[in-house]
């Protein structure tokens, strides 16, 4: 399991397909590949202005990612980080107009902490039904992603509107002076640091803690875990429930640090992409860090691609689900090569 | 107050002609994934299906003026992409429900793809016929228009439930689903069923996702399916995996859907996004009150179970 050589050569390798298909796809659509590739590139890490593109956009891909990443220890597939971050964003607005007049330490603080509370609560929802009533946690918090934006746009046109934002409703703004800055000189919000702490955190407590012990042994095996007296029920909340803060401090961040104010824009897609970095990286939460920013990457050259390709946007996605899929295929080969196995691992099926 | 009792009435109807239009989606999906569900796989990719049969759909209608030659379009679209999920699937370690995610990906990013150049032509629709043409009331009029494609997917679930219990290859998917080692023993090949199942699955889907661009709402967008191929997951469990109960259980969801445009068209524009919802809400509360914690539930296949 531990098997670090393995585990990167084949998804490199993946990678490697993965680009190959890319670039078939686009070769079909009358592109030179190349060039699609190098506008890729260009757009994605080309240029410190790109570099910081990318950032901004791996940010919240890192704590979406999560919100996959923690359920899937305990073997859950949630896919319901959209729902989760509109609903930490929503709630971290709401406490950071409430907490407005206040010092900006009080409601940055306030709102992190609404926001990680309502989307953990959020998700744990999805855990309790799946342990409690064996209600599908994917179904279930795939429908709440809907539930979740119905919610933030009944309340931003309806009682939480701001009068101003006629074109796109919002709440009122948190303000100015209560937004996350951007790190030194650049253009990347200090929320890139939160994601990279909260992945380095979780990975920590991941493998090196009690609680991610119990969390394998209750995703590997179910009745061991029972038999062994571990909480199941208390470590698959946990897990749901740490998941989901992840996600709703995506949220928040991206009210705190980016629009200043709840809107629609909350469900601009990261909660999705979040799922494939998850799955990129292999329910690792260390792995997610550079997967996300290489997803960060493909959506930042979105743009270019459109300039000077002139493809569509739906581009991006295309890359994305290629990219997927050949992910997923590629677990068959995990095991199948001799010398790529660790010592550990030999003499093991 | 008087206008109100005259509001509640043309909701109904609205509601009640809106089940069969909206459900009528709902019917093909749900169908589709009951199909591929009963032998023993789950294809959550089918909200991909339906967003490429739409835009599929569409396109043809546009190119080749004949909207049946889209549908068609669409059903080959969606199982060439059961194919793709069927192909991946077949091996132990790839995750069927994963799998199910990064098609929806991918065929609405390719179906987005492609797509763009069909958002603003109109091509033309299926037909429909009007059975309220007796009625002077608009209302009733708007209810009653019923796309033959409805006829086709009501005419469809006691087909297939007669497939599934009457027919050898109906058999094979039962046993292929309920165990697959009492399929090896009798030497069914599980592979190609469950091939096939998701192809037809897929299909069917497809179908589904034309009637969407082709009828109602009516044209190609990238709004235009709002999960309603993820819903008939939900459906099909709610439906205890009977085909029949399918037909009943899109109805009832495409009831729900209809609310909140029935209430808008009279005026009411509270709470018009909470209305919306209620499709999730309603998918949510029928899985957590028909779910059963012990995990086996009345006509689930046993291969879910393992």
């Amino acid at each position: 399991m531990l098997n670090l050589r393995e585990t990167w050569f084949i998804s490199l390798s993946a990678l490697a397909v993965a680009f190959v298909l890319v670039g078939i796809f686009f070769a079909s659509t009358g592109n030179s590949a190349m060039e699609v590739f190098y506008s890729l590139y260009r757009g994605a890490f080309g240029s410190w202005f790109s570099w910081q593109n990318t950032l901004v956009r791996a940010a919240p891909l890192m704590l979406t990612a999560l919100c996959t990443v923690i359920p899937a220890r305990v073997g859950l597939i949630v896919i319901g980080g959209e729902g989760a971050m509109v609903v930490g964003g929503l709630c971290a607005a709401l406490v950071g107009l409430a907490l407005a007049p206040t010092s900006p330490m009080i409601v940055i603080a306030g709102m992190a902490l609404a926001g990680a509370l309502s989307a953990g609560l959020w998700i744990a929802a999805v855990g309790a039904l799946k342990y409690f009533r064996n209600v599908n946690e994917t179904i279930s918090s795939l429908l709440l992603n809907y539930i979740a934006i119905a919610i933030l746009n009944f309340l931003v046109v309806g009682v939480l509107k701001d009068p101003a934002t006629l074109n796109n409703p919002s709440t009122h703004a948190i303000g100015e002076i209560n937004m996350i800055g951007n790190m030194g000189s650049s253009t990347v919000h200090w929320g890139l640091a939160y994601g990279f702490l909260v992945c380095v955190g979780l990975w920590i407590l991941c493998r090196h803690s009690v609680f991610g012990f119990a969390a394998d042994v209750v995703g590997g095996n179910l009745r061991a875990a029972r038999l062994a007296g571990l909480p199941v029920a208390k470590t698959l909340l946990w897990c749901c429930f740490l998941g989901g803060a992840a996600a709703g401090l995506a949220g928040m961040l991206e009210i705190a640090a980016i629009h200043g104010r709840a809107n629609n824009s909350l469900n601009a897609g990261y909660g999705y992409a979040g799922i494939l970095v998850a799955f990129l990286a292999r329910q690792n939460p260390l792995a997610v860090i550079p997967y996300a920013v290489l997803l960060g990457g493909i959506q930042a050259s979105g743009g270019l691609l459109q300039r000077v390709h002139e493809l569509p946007d739906a581009a991006v996605y295309v890359i994305q689900g290629i990219i997927f899929m050949v992910i997923l295929s590629s677990e068959l080969f995990y095991g199948k090569f001799k010398w790529l196995q660790g010592k550990l691992d030999q003499g093991k099926t | 107050m008087e206008t109100h009792d005259f509001n509640f009435w043309s909701v109904l109807i609205a509601v009640l002609g809106g089940a069969i239009r909206v459900g009528t989606p709902f019917i093909f999906v749900s169908l589709g994934e009951c199909l591929t569900e009963k032998s023993g796989r789950i294809n959550l990719g089918l909200e991909g299906n339906l967003i490429m049969g739409a835009m599929l759909g569409y396109a043809i209608s546009y190119i080749s003026g004949s909207p049946w030659l889209g549908v068609l379009a669409a059903a080959a679209s969606g199982c060439c992409l059961g194919l793709l999920h069927a192909l991946l699937c077949q091996h132990k370690r790839v995750n069927d429900i994963a799998v199910g995610i990064a098609m929806m990906l991918f065929a609405s990013g390719l179906a987005f793809f492609y797509g763009k150049p069909f958002i603003q032509p109109s091509a033309p629709r299926l037909p429909s016929i009007g059975f309220g043409d007796w009625s002077d009331s608009p209302v009733i009029r708007a209810a009653l228009e019923i796309n033959a494609l409805f006829f086709f997917g009501a005419a469809l679930a006691p087909l297939l439930a007669w497939f599934l219990l009457r027919t050898r290859w109906g058999n094979a998917v039962r046993v292929v689903g309920e165990s697959s080692d009492a399929a090896l023993a009798m030497g069914i090949s599980i592979n190609s069923v469950r091939l096939l199942s998701t192809m037809a699955g897929g299909a069917l889907a497809g179908v589904g996702g034309s009637y969407l661009s082709l009828y109602y709402p009516g044209s190609w967008s990238e709004g235009l399916s709002s999960g309603q191929g993820l819903m008939a997951v939900a459906l099909v469990i709610f439906a205890r995996w009977n085909p029949i109960y399918c037909l009943y259980a899109s109805l009832l969801f495409g009831a729900a859907a209809a609310v909140g445009p029935a209430l808008q068209s009279v005026g009411i524009h509270w709470g018009y996004y909470l209305f919306n919802a209620a499709p999730y809400i309603l998918t949510l509360a029928i899985m957590i009150l028909t779910s059963d914690r012990r995990g086996t539930l009345g006509g689930m296949p046993g291969e879910f179970n393992k």
